[in-house]
């Protein structure tokens, strides 16, 4: 078959099924799906990538912001309480379940953050027309941080608390919880705008 | 060669090729044996031990489920009295405290997905071993799903641990973590790791080698 003989340039092969298949320049809008499985294989991407470096920005200014204020707090009887997300993993930690504080920790915290500092660094590689030391390996990171990067699941999270804690108690959502919902739309149009194989083509040709 | 619906395919791993899995850069299994030439990834025709892998995480998950379920997620101590919630139970007391869309969230994150995605790694597992081709795009649609939506279920964890921070108010009441919170929290981080262990390809590889048997 002339696939065989065809430049590896001109190929793509899926990573759902392992069809090997032609690859073609997408126009605007159009996506390029595995004839054998349907997996999306290339998306037409244009010049988005430029946009990703500035919400990426805009996210940290939202997820420093985040976790310098409470997120909810409480009032019963004139009594106030409040919480940030590392005040509830210190908490967790103190009451004796460390592993719990641990998952929190790192899906609700490290993760997310890691994910802006790398999704920065790698950006102004490209912005810098220069390959910053050890970029492969932070974009491979990248790759394997975003399953569990879940700042959308504990907003979520927190959202479910205020509700559970209405009926008995004055809940007030506080700057941390708008400051997370902010990180949480800017890192999914910095995300939506990011992919790896988009990511390269453009360091190649840069 | 002809594929499961006919289309005619190659797969690169039989013409010696291998696709970055993280990349998708293209490299032939000679010239870069162990690291993608682009991105610096370990190249593998496939996951490493992708199947007993999973298989293990997810015999693992399916353990934890049970206390999971049994035990408190959270233990509340109020003038009232003591109480303690199962996953369950936090369900119900919303459902009846009127707030029903979100007990449905909640019964969907917590207890239909956990228990959706054992049973669904299962079925994906044994139908790769039976070298099955039976519903073959249906099943790399319900893994796609899988890896989507396996997140979600942290919810719970994430609640527990804004209750338990937030619910300090001395005499009136306080909330503790049960230990279901780190059961549940264990099956969450296990099934994603089965998920992200399994090779979708060996669906594909399966369901091929039965076709040309």
């Amino acid at each position: 078959m002339s696939l065989a003989r065809m430049p590896a340039s001109q190929l793509v092969v899926c990573r759902e099924c392992d069809a090997l298949q032609r690859v073609r320049s997408l126009s605007r809008g159009e996506l390029l799906a595995c004839f054998r499985c349907g997996a999306h294989l290339r998306e037409f991407r244009g010049e988005r990538l430029h946009r990703v470096l500035p919400l990426t920005l805009a996210a940290s200014v939202c997820f420093v912001l985040a976790n310098s204020w409470p997120i909810v707090a409480i009032e019963v009887a004139g009594n106030r309480a409040s919480t940030s997300l590392l005040g509830s993993i210190v908490e967790l930690y103190k009451q004796g379940v460390p592993g719990v504080a641990l998952i929190v920790l790192l899906t609700g915290f490290v993760a997310p953050a890691a994910q802006l500092v790398l999704l920065t660094y790698a950006l102004s590689s490209l912005a810098a027309r220069r390959r910053f030391p050890g970029i492969a390996t932070i974009v491979r990171l990248l790759q394997a941080l975003r399953p569990w990067s879940m700042a959308e699941v504990f907003m979520l999270g927190a959202l479910v608390s205020l509700v559970k804690l209405a009926g008995v108690a004055r809940v007030f959502p506080s700057i941390g919880l708008w400051s997370l919902f902010a990180v949480i739309v800017l890192t999914a149009a910095a995300q939506a705008a990011f992919d790896v194989p988009g990511y390269w083509e453009k360091a190649r040709t840069a | 060669m002809s594929g499961i619906d006919g289309a005619q395919f190659l797969s690169a791993s039989s013409l010696g090729l291998l696709g970055c899995s993280v990349c998708g850069e293209l490299s032939r299994a000679l010239e870069c044996e162990c690291a993608c030439c682009r991105c610096g990834a370990p190249l593998q025709q496939r996951k490493r031990e992708s199947l007993s892998r999973s298989w293990a995480y997810l015999l693992a998950a399916a353990i934890m489920y049970i206390p999971a379920n049994l035990y408190p997620v959270l233990q509340s101590r109020t003038v009232a009295g003591d109480e303690s919630h199962t996953i369950m139970g936090g369900v119900v007391t919303l459902w009846r405290g009127g707030s029903w869309p979100l007990a449905l969230l909640v019964f969907f994150a917590s207890i239909v997905v956990p228990l959706l995605k054992l049973l669904a790694m299962t079925l994906l597992l044994a139908s790769v071993h039976a070298r099955s081709s039976w519903r073959l795009h249906e099943r790399a649609h319900l893994f796609r799903l899988l890896e989507f939506v396996g997140r979600w279920s942290m919810l719970d964890i994430f609640v527990v641990a804004i209750l338990v921070a937030l619910v300090r108010l001395r005499s009136l009441a306080t909330m503790d973590a049960g230990p279901a919170a780190l059961a549940f929290g264990a099956v969450v981080v296990l099934s994603m790791l089965a998920a992200q262990s399994f090779d979708v390809r060996l669906l594909w590889d399966a369901a091929g080698r039965n076709e040309h048997a």
